[in-house]
């Protein structure tokens, strides 16, 4: 066999395998030189694979310490929202918002814009009421089978205060059936409230981050998560 | 196939065609596995060793970009032990695959790089210029305006064949650019369709079916639009788009479709992209400095609602989004729904057709979450013995005929599903 039709042999990005033969052989010459050691070329190197890639930006930030009055409060708004979803109030959930409130599910945990880069949901109050209107209209047909859902809200944590403006995050699991499956969506929310003139906190923006965003949709999502 | 002549008639066809495994397996072998089938767009895998993975009928593909900037599609497989050499969807492997399972390694081409301890295949049948030591690649790669086509089998017609009259879903998007180029958005919305490949299909250009189906949607949109309109505001163009779902039967019947050979076709209604607002006059404007007054105005008034690339594919070039079936089994397809940006254009047209992407195509849509239900539902019905046929019979004999192409004369004519039917079949005899 000619050098050139040679199968060329792995370099040495392979030393790890080395140590294996010590490990399967102990009374191997591990001085010898072998293919995988010592035979160019060598595997250029890659980019890490992206389950491996470690989060960049910074740790999630650590909880404030708030009046137990106000973490309650903001508690009992979140609980409320996963209550009315659950019990198909549709008018009372676009009531929790500021008039000019957004719902927005981006795709991904980087998109920072509701309205420059693909999203999930991406509504103001007024596509709000056409997705109410949709679900409620006598002959929304997908709406045959009735489904169910059950949220459950926790890990909830206040960031920030600044101004009128509160900051707070939380875990959800979202449990959905419909005909005879189950279906889990989970994430995490964030949620910016605000106080009205008449004393009450109501949502101006509410950003959903699904762990399972951009995994296949086994149908589609017909109502806010 | 020895039953096709009574599968498929010209006015309906068995139910069968939509439910039967063997003849899933052999539109697999003899459709998807031969002709051009969609890998992606050239600006998914901009730099050397970028990749996608993509299914091509049965076969796991990958598409990546070579060193010298050529894009390759070869099989997701190392010839050692048949394990999968890329595991995620999309990403960069260097200037090799690697297996994760013995550490063969193979260049972009698929030719192989070096495999670990080679000496031991001294003198065995395995040599470097064995095919059971590449990574077998696609038969044929070719591209249209930057979308990356391959083909499975070594003869058949060219890419540009294959199209004919459907690549205007290329030109059409393209020349909306002022450098007559576009951008990948990097999303991949996926959703399962529970249902025949057929049904989607025949869904895009089928003009009855809006103001049915739809008719939840298009009808909260337009109490909103008209109380927007009566309250003096100018209501965003996205609720016109949702509220002409709700047109009447007479509206869609005025629309036209096209029906070429191959099964290919095209939705005609303009879908009202031209308002005076500023971002759409310095478009306009860009346009007519890069094409001429003449050009430009040809691209902007072309009339596409939707164009088909048949059997798996649905573009809506005015609004750059496009849509990739995948069928998985007679009964279940994969869809892939993507976005695209015009080079060079206001930024504002690209979220104009941002709207109509997230409302309509993204896993939220208010669109398809009615259009899924009725594939379901038709999927189910066809597994049973409640009836065999299909009809398609709507209009038919009053379509018109001319050198291959069927003119629907009213938009709702069943026309559309004659004619892939028509191309199903001489797919399937070949």
């Amino acid at each position: 066999m000619s050098h050139d039709e040679a199968i060329p042999s792995a370099g040495p990005d392979f030393e790890h395998l080395l140590t294996q033969e010590v490990v399967i052989d102990g009374s191997a010459n591990t001085t010898l030189t072998t293919g995988a050691q010592s035979v160019e070329p060598d595997h250029s190197p890659r980019a890490p694979q992206h389950g491996a890639v470690t989060a960049p930006g910074q740790l999630p930030a650590p909880a404030l310490a708030v009046a137990p009055e106000l973490r309650a409060e903001v508690e009992q708004l979140l609980y409320r929202q996963a209550e009315l979803l659950d019990g198909k109030h549709w008018q009372a959930f676009i009531d929790l918002f500021t008039p000019d409130g957004v719902y927005w599910m981006p795709v991904n945990p980087a998109q920072t814009s509701w309205e420059a880069e693909p999203s999930i949901f991406a509504e103001d109050t007024l596509l709000m009421e056409v997705r109410k209107n949709r679900v409620t209209h006598p002959n929304a047909w997908s709406q045959a089978p009735l489904w169910e859902t059950n949220h459950l809200v926790s890990h909830v944590a206040i960031e920030s205060i600044g101004g009128n403006e509160i900051k707070v995050r939380s875990r959800f699991h979202l449990m959905e059936l419909r005909r005879d499956n189950v279906r889990h969506f989970g994430g995490r929310y964030q949620h910016w409230l605000v106080r009205g003139d008449d004393g009450v906190l109501r949502i101006r923006l509410q950003r959903v981050d699904l762990f399972n965003s951009q995994a296949p949709y086994d149908y589609v999502l017909q109502i806010w998560v | 196939m020895k039953d096709l002549q009574r599968l498929v008639e010209p006015d309906r066809v068995h139910k069968s065609v939509y439910t039967d495994p063997a003849i899933f397996d052999a539109e697999m072998e003899k459709i998807w596995e031969r002709i051009w089938v969609y890998c992606g767009h050239e600006s998914q895998v901009k730099h050397p060793g970028d990749y996608h993975a993509v299914q091509i009928g049965r076969q796991p593909m990958v598409m990546v970009r070579q060193g010298d900037g050529r894009i390759n599609v070869l099989y997701n497989r190392c010839p050692h032990r048949g394990v999968q050499l890329v595991g995620n969807q999309s990403g960069n492997t260097g200037s090799a695959f690697v297996c994760s399972y013995h550490a063969w390694s193979f260049h972009l081409d698929g030719a192989v790089r070096a495999i670990p301890l080679a000496k031991g295949y001294e003198g065995t049948r395995l040599t470097r210029d064995n095919p059971d030591c590449q990574m077998k690649r696609a038969a044929r790669v070719d591209s249209y305006r930057g979308f990356v086509f391959a083909s499975l089998a070594a003869d058949g017609p060219t890419l540009q064949e294959f199209l004919g009259e459907a690549k205007v879903a290329f030109d059409d998007m393209c020349d909306r650019s002022p450098v007559g180029e576009v951008e990948v958005v990097p999303v991949c919305h996926r959703v399962i369709q529970h249902s025949n490949w057929k049904f989607f299909m025949e869904n895009q250009l089928d003009a009855l079916h809006p103001s049915v189906t739809h008719q939840s949607t298009g009808i909260s949109a337009a109490r909103v639009e008209r109380r927007l309109k009566e309250s003096g505001q100018n209501p965003p163009l996205y609720y016109h788009m949702l509220s002409a779902f709700a047109s009447s039967f007479d509206q869609w019947n005025a629309v036209q479709t096209i029906n070429y050979p191959r099964g290919h076709g095209i939705l005609k209604a303009y879908m009202g992209l031209r308002p005076q607002d500023p971002d759409t006059l310095e478009h306009e404007t860009q346009l007519k400095q890069a094409y001429g007054e003449q050009k430009a105005e040809e691209y902007l008034s072309r009339s596409i609602h939707h164009v088909l690339v048949y059997p798996y594919l649905s573009v809506q070039s005015p609004l750059q989004q496009l849509r990739c079936m995948r069928p998985i089994a007679p009964d279940k397809t994969l869809s892939e729904i993507w976005h695209f940006r015009l080079k060079g254009a206001p930024e504002a047209i690209y979220r104009r057709s941002l709207w109509y992407f997230n409302l309509v195509n993204s896993p939220s849509t208010m669109i398809n979450a009615d259009d899924l239900e009725n594939w379901t539902k038709g999927q189910w019905g066809l597994k049973s013995d409640g009836g065999d046929w299909v009809s398609f019979h709507r209009e038919h004999g009053r379509d018109l005929e001319e050198g291959g192409v069927v003119y629907s004369q009213k938009g709702t004519s069943e026309a559309v599903m004659r004619s892939q039917f028509r191309a199903w079949r001489e797919y399937m005899q070949a």
